[in-house]
């Protein structure tokens, strides 16, 4: 089966900013915390990408920040992805009381934009590594209840759910065997649409201040270092931003294309 | 002979299909067809599905759906081609000279406008007449298509009327332009039998009274030799057989037209009354939320290796009947008997045998089979829960059953999406029998299917019930499918059942008024027989 | 009662219930955390008069149900405390900046509501052709964008290579309605970015989903011109979802505000609320937020009245 070249290059790119996560020790020149240059030097042989603020190099940087950025989303979308698939497809087969409860309280937290819920707990909530992905984690975790939820109840109405169930088949083989295979493309799609969105968020909460905290760093925190410079014509914080910007394309290029082989599934009449 | 009004020559129709994760391809959909509509005369076309008849009924308005193109050929419309004519041609006499009426009227009317608007938009658009007449025109047509209150049926938004109604008012909106040609595209295939006939009578006269011309496109045989004055019969794109109604029904040609001329003409010699294996008495059932029964006091018994069919249109509760049985919607009143046991109302409580002994095939093939999982998983898993069949052995099963619904070798490690309509229903026929089932509850199953495909289906379901005397309880709407396989027959109108007997007691006279409505709004495969009911139909109510 | 009526007001109480609902939530948010609310504000080294005092300000000796129905009463008459921070009155605080807040949203939401429908009206109209494969390509590029992001990108581009405008966006009272919109220029440009490629691309598929019903190739087989056909046939049915969509589209307006107020040191309602989260002001914090929630909520509930307004089939029953 072909792939077309966008979904291609965004998985290209995708592996690369996760190996060179995984590899940041190895790759990265210089130490993430070490003044090695002047101040906001240019791109050049010994800093390719130039240096920053307090004359840190960029690109040393920038990879133990992806580091941070990307280790954060994954494990904070994770823990949405399964959190909410589990409790989705846990509603849907149970319906009744369970499946109430579970769904008004989501209603409840989606009503509020999740800024703002993260917002205020922050206000009293330490802010370290664990408190945020707990707290990013828990608020997608909503989102992928309702998407999961849907589909499991989309695909229980089906025929072939309802043989299983008249041929006598015990819950477990229902929801993994006839429900879940078919559920997989668009959760796998969404996965992908989840760690953009952790991505995007935890950058977002450091570039306001209230995520990663120095010593460790992150883009959103970098790009907030080194916004200052921007005034002076100095393009350092536009590195961080080009490389939240390159991922979260990345990722969504391929999220789209398995969405988009999601409906090759349904076989259809012709007239 | 005067020159045709439609005449289509060697017309080629081509389309790229973009199957999804794979290339695009090139479909050839009508090859070569030629055909001719005299002014005032009716064309029926016929043909399965994927036979190419809606596209060449469009193509003479020179449309193409989707990516769909007229490649070749030429379609005159009286003696101009308008196969590649400029948009403004086309726009100009769409609407106005040639009209359309669509299956789904549901769908193919606008529902933010008020009918009149819609019926008489293409009458004002095109300046044949101003609004005044237009809509006296209009209220006219309504009047002669039957529909109720005429005057202020115009009124009404398409959700406030019912399909049929909504059917009529599509054959108004075709009619009230005074058009030359109207297509007719399967305009009663969506309706309830008792519907069709009132429709159908009605767009017979509509196209009587008005002298239009007019192609009309169905599957149904029974429905066009009512109606049609000439017939094409299309397989594939490719023309099979042309000539006059008489002569395609009453002496066709090819092999082809033979077998669609005498399909349901299944011989089926009812079996004797014997002791039943499955006993409904006094059921009761209704849906949560709902404030009626949505069965009334059902009781029905069915004896081991036959066949009971409970007839009835949509909303009579025959299928809510198998749901109850299957024990989905446990029953609020009344007993089920089944192989000499009671069953528990609830299907949590039925024993791993109730289960296995009581199997069910859908109408769409589809939906009822897991699209993740090949025929071998699909017709293994009932072997291998209800007998503990295993590897080899499974495997070797699965084949046995495979050839037994005639599908053979090469079909094992294949997913749903790679068979055809009636194979998929042939697996599902597989997988209910490989629990070795006393009864099998059939609902629809051939509904969905081409008529020759479900006359094979049909031929299978009695072959094998001959060998294994397994029973069946046989839902359908189709009482051409009810002769054909029944031995004994429930009719059931409103969640009661009105009729029960041997087939030859239930389709013999004297009738109830439901029974006899039903049994006389079906199409019969022989011309003049739609006057011959309507006729009988006014002298029992001027009778009255 | 008129089936459309009982439905909006079923919808409109509902709201309320929800908008109940989300007070305690910001309430009981902060309530609902391990450990004390004086000692996390105050941090490790609080003296033990300093933690006493915060407790007392905050009300924290009394009962949780106690302090949330004098909170949720003080909101209700407009009365929302003082800051923790510097003892300003809260009230009077937002309403100086909340009507800066509604003049950055205001002018963004005047440039892309328009421009979106028009976007996705032609992406409709030549769907899967190149006019529609260059702006979904730009909008799917613009949607993977955070806020900041997309503002320091402006930035750069604005001031930098092509300096024309102020990289910080102030307005005072006095300042002239000409002299505000050009210093608002950078950070509504940045909001009509982000909040575009959303509202286009639902636009895009409201249109496209009324374009292929059966009813449209009814009317193209009447004759009607391709104007027509949209005019008369899908305009009355997709108005209501594009006006869905743009609503809950200003609803995801209300948050990118937030950041680019920060990204534009714009001294209005966002700046102040994420200002006072950094400095732990809770009371700040639980007002501003309750105001934002609201405002959400506001709008979502105006986007499903008007899908309950616009269907025919309520609006003339059986």
């Amino acid at each position: 089966m072909k792939m077309p070249l966008s979904a291609l290059l965004g998985l290209i790119f995708t592996t690369l900013f996760f190996l060179a996560a995984i590899f940041a020790n190895l790759l990265a020149p210089y130490p993430i915390d070490a003044a090695v240059g002047g101040v906001w030097e240019a791109p050049s042989a010994t800093y390719w990408l130039g240096t920053d603020t307090i004359g840190r190099d960029i690109l040393s940087r920038l990879i133990y920040g992806g580091q941070v950025t990307i280790f954060v989303a994954t494990a904070s979308s994770l823990l949405a992805f399964t959190l909410g698939s589990v409790l989705g497809f846990v509603a849907a087969t149970q319906g009744g009381l369970v499946d109430q409860v579970l769904s008004r309280l989501v209603d409840l937290m989606m009503a509020i934009p999740a800024l703002i819920i993260a917002l205020v707990v922050l206000v009293v909530l330490p802010r370290s590594l664990i408190t945020l992905i707990l707290l990013m984690g828990l608020l997608d975790a909503t989102r992928v209840f309702r998407l999961s939820r849907a589909v499991a109840v989309d695909i229980a109405v089906m025929d072939y759910v309802e043989a299983a169930r008249l041929r006598g088949e015990r819950q477990g083989w229902i929801i993994f065997r006839e429900i879940l295979p078919n559920a997989l493309s668009p959760l796998v799609a969404e996965l992908g649409l989840r760690f953009i969105f952790a991505v995007l968020f935890i950058s977002t909460l450091s570039f306001l201040g209230l995520g990663i905290q120095p010593p460790l760093a992150d883009w959103g925190g970098m790009v907030q270092e080194n916004k200052g410079g921007l005034i002076y014509g100095k393009a350092a914080a536009l590195m961080p931003a080009l490389a939240i910007a390159v991922l979260a394309i990345s990722v969504n290029l391929v999220a789209d294309w398995v969405l988009s082989r999601t409906t090759s599934l349904k076989g259809g009449r012709g007239g | 002979m005067d020159n045709p009004l439609l005449e289509i020559k060697n017309l080629r129709i081509e389309a790229t299909a973009y199957p999804p994760g794979e290339p695009p391809r090139h479909v050839v959909l009508v090859d070569d067809v030629s055909v001719s509509v005299q002014k005032g005369r009716v064309l029926g076309l016929i043909g399965e599905s994927g036979a190419g008849k809606s596209t060449i009924g469009l193509a003479s308005m020179a449309f193409g759906r989707g990516g769909v193109r007229l490649t070749g050929g030429q379609v005159l419309l009286n003696g101009r081609d308008i196969r590649g004519a400029d948009a403004g041609t086309l726009r100009a006499l769409r609407g106005r000279e040639v009209t359309y009426v669509a299956q789904s009227a549901a769908a193919a009317f606008n529902p933010a406008k008020r009918l009149m608007e819609q019926v008489i938009e293409t009458t004002l658009l095109h300046g044949v007449m101003g609004r005044p007449e237009a809509e006296a025109r209009a209220v006219s047509l309504f009047r002669k298509l039957g529909l109720p209150n005429p005057e202020i049926f115009g009124a009404r938004f398409p959700h406030q009327v019912s399909g049929g109604q909504l059917q009529r008012a599509m054959t108004a909106m075709a009619l009230c332009p005074k058009p030359e040609l109207v297509v007719f595209d399967e305009p009663t295939t969506a309706l309830d039998v008792t519907t069709q006939i009132e429709v159908l009578a009605a767009i017979k006269e509509a196209i009587h009274d008005t002298g239009v011309a007019a192609l009309y496109i169905t599957h149904d045989l029974a429905v066009v030799a009512q109606v049609a004055d000439d017939i094409l019969v299309l397989r594939g794109g490719k023309r099979v057989e042309y000539g006059t109604t008489d002569q395609i029904i009453n002496t066709p040609q090819e092999a082809y037209t033979r077998a669609l001329v005498s399909v349901r003409s299944i011989d089926h010699v009812e079996k004797p009354l014997a002791a039943p294996i499955l006993s409904v008495a006094g059921v009761t059932a209704r849906y949560k939320g709902i404030s009626f029964d949505v069965l009334k006091n059902v009781t029905v018994d069915l004896a081991p290796g036959q066949t009971l069919a409970v007839v009835g249109e949509s909303g009579s509760g025959k299928s809510t009947l198998a749901r109850v049985i299957t024990g989905l919607l446990p029953a609020a009143q009344g007993r089920i008997t089944f192989a000499g046991r009671q069953l528990s109302p609830d299907l949590a409580s039925r024993t791993k045998d109730d289960l296995r002994e009581l199997q069910m095939i859908y109408q769409m093939a589809d939906t009822a089979m897991n699209p993740r999982q090949t025929v071998g998983t699909i017709i293994g898993r009932p072997l291998e829960f209800y007998f503990g069949l295993k590897g080899e052995a499974k495997r070797d099963r699965v084949q046995d059953l495979l050839d037994q619904i005639e599908m053979g070798k090469g079909y094992i490690d294949r997913y749903p999406a790679e068979l055809s309509g009636g194979q998929k229903q042939r697996v599902c026929i597989a997988r209910a029998l490989a629990a070795k089932p006393k009864l099998i509850i059939c609902d629809e199953v051939t509904s969905a299917l081409d008529p020759l495909v479900a006359d094979g289906i049909l031929k299978l379901l009695l072959n094998l019930q001959a060998q294994e005397g397994v029973a069946y309880l046989f839902i359908t709407h189709d009482l051409a499918t009810v002769r054909a396989i029944a031995d004994r027959i429930a009719v059931m109108y409103r969640g009661a059942v009105v009729r029960y007997g041997s087939k030859t007691d239930v389709l013999t006279p004297p009738f109830d008024d439901y029974t006899d409505l039903l049994l006389s709004s079906v199409p019969e495969m022989k011309l003049g027989w739609l006057e011959g009911v309507l006729l009988i139909r006014k002298m029992e109510s001027a009778g009255n | 009662m008129h089936p459309v009526l009982i439905l909006v007001t079923q919808r409109v109480a509902l709201g309320l219930l929800l908008l109940l609902a989300v007070s305690v939530v910001i309430f009981a948010g902060t309530e609902a955390l391990p450990g004390d609310v004086a000692q996390a504000i105050l941090g490790q080294s609080a003296t033990p008069e300093a933690l006493a005092n915060l407790r007392e300000s905050l009300g924290l000796n009394q009962p949780p149900l106690t302090r949330y129905f004098n909170w949720i009463g003080g909101v209700l008459t407009g009365d929302l405390g003082v800051a923790l921070t510097n003892g300003q009155d809260i009230a009077q605080a937002i309403g100086q900046r909340m009507g800066n807040t509604i003049f950055l949203a205001a002018c963004a939401a005047a440039i892309s509501v328009p421009l979106a429908i028009l976007l996705g009206l032609v992406a409709a109209r030549y769907n899967g052709r190149w006019p529609d494969k260059v702006i979904s390509g730009i909008t799917l590029s613009t949607i993977s964008l955070p806020e900041f992001v997309a503002g320091y990108f402006v930035i750069y581009l604005l001031t930098q290579v092509v300096p024309i405008f102020q990289p910080v966006a102030m307005i005072f009272p006095g300042m002239t309605f000409w002299a505000k919109l050009h210093a608002v220029a950078l950070p509504v440009i940045v909001l009509v970015l982000v909040v575009l490629a959303h509202m286009m691309r639902m636009t895009r598929a409201a249109i496209l989903n009324v374009m292929q019903s059966a009813y449209i190739e009814t009317a193209e087989l009447k004759g009607l011109s391709p104007m027509a056909v949209i005019w008369r046939h899908a305009l009355p049915n997709a108005i209501a979802p594009i006006i869905s969509v743009v609503v809950i589209n200003l609803a995801y307006l209300v948050v990118g505000v937030v950041v680019v107020e920060v990204v534009f040191s714009y001294n209005a309602l966002g700046k102040y609320l994420v200002d006072h989260v950094a400095k732990r002001d809770l009371p700040v914090v639980q007002a501003v937020g309750m105001i934002f929630a609201a405002v959400y909520i506001g709008l979502n509930i105006l986007a499903d009245v008007v899908s309950i307004v616009a269907n025919p089939r309520l609006r003339h029953p059986k």
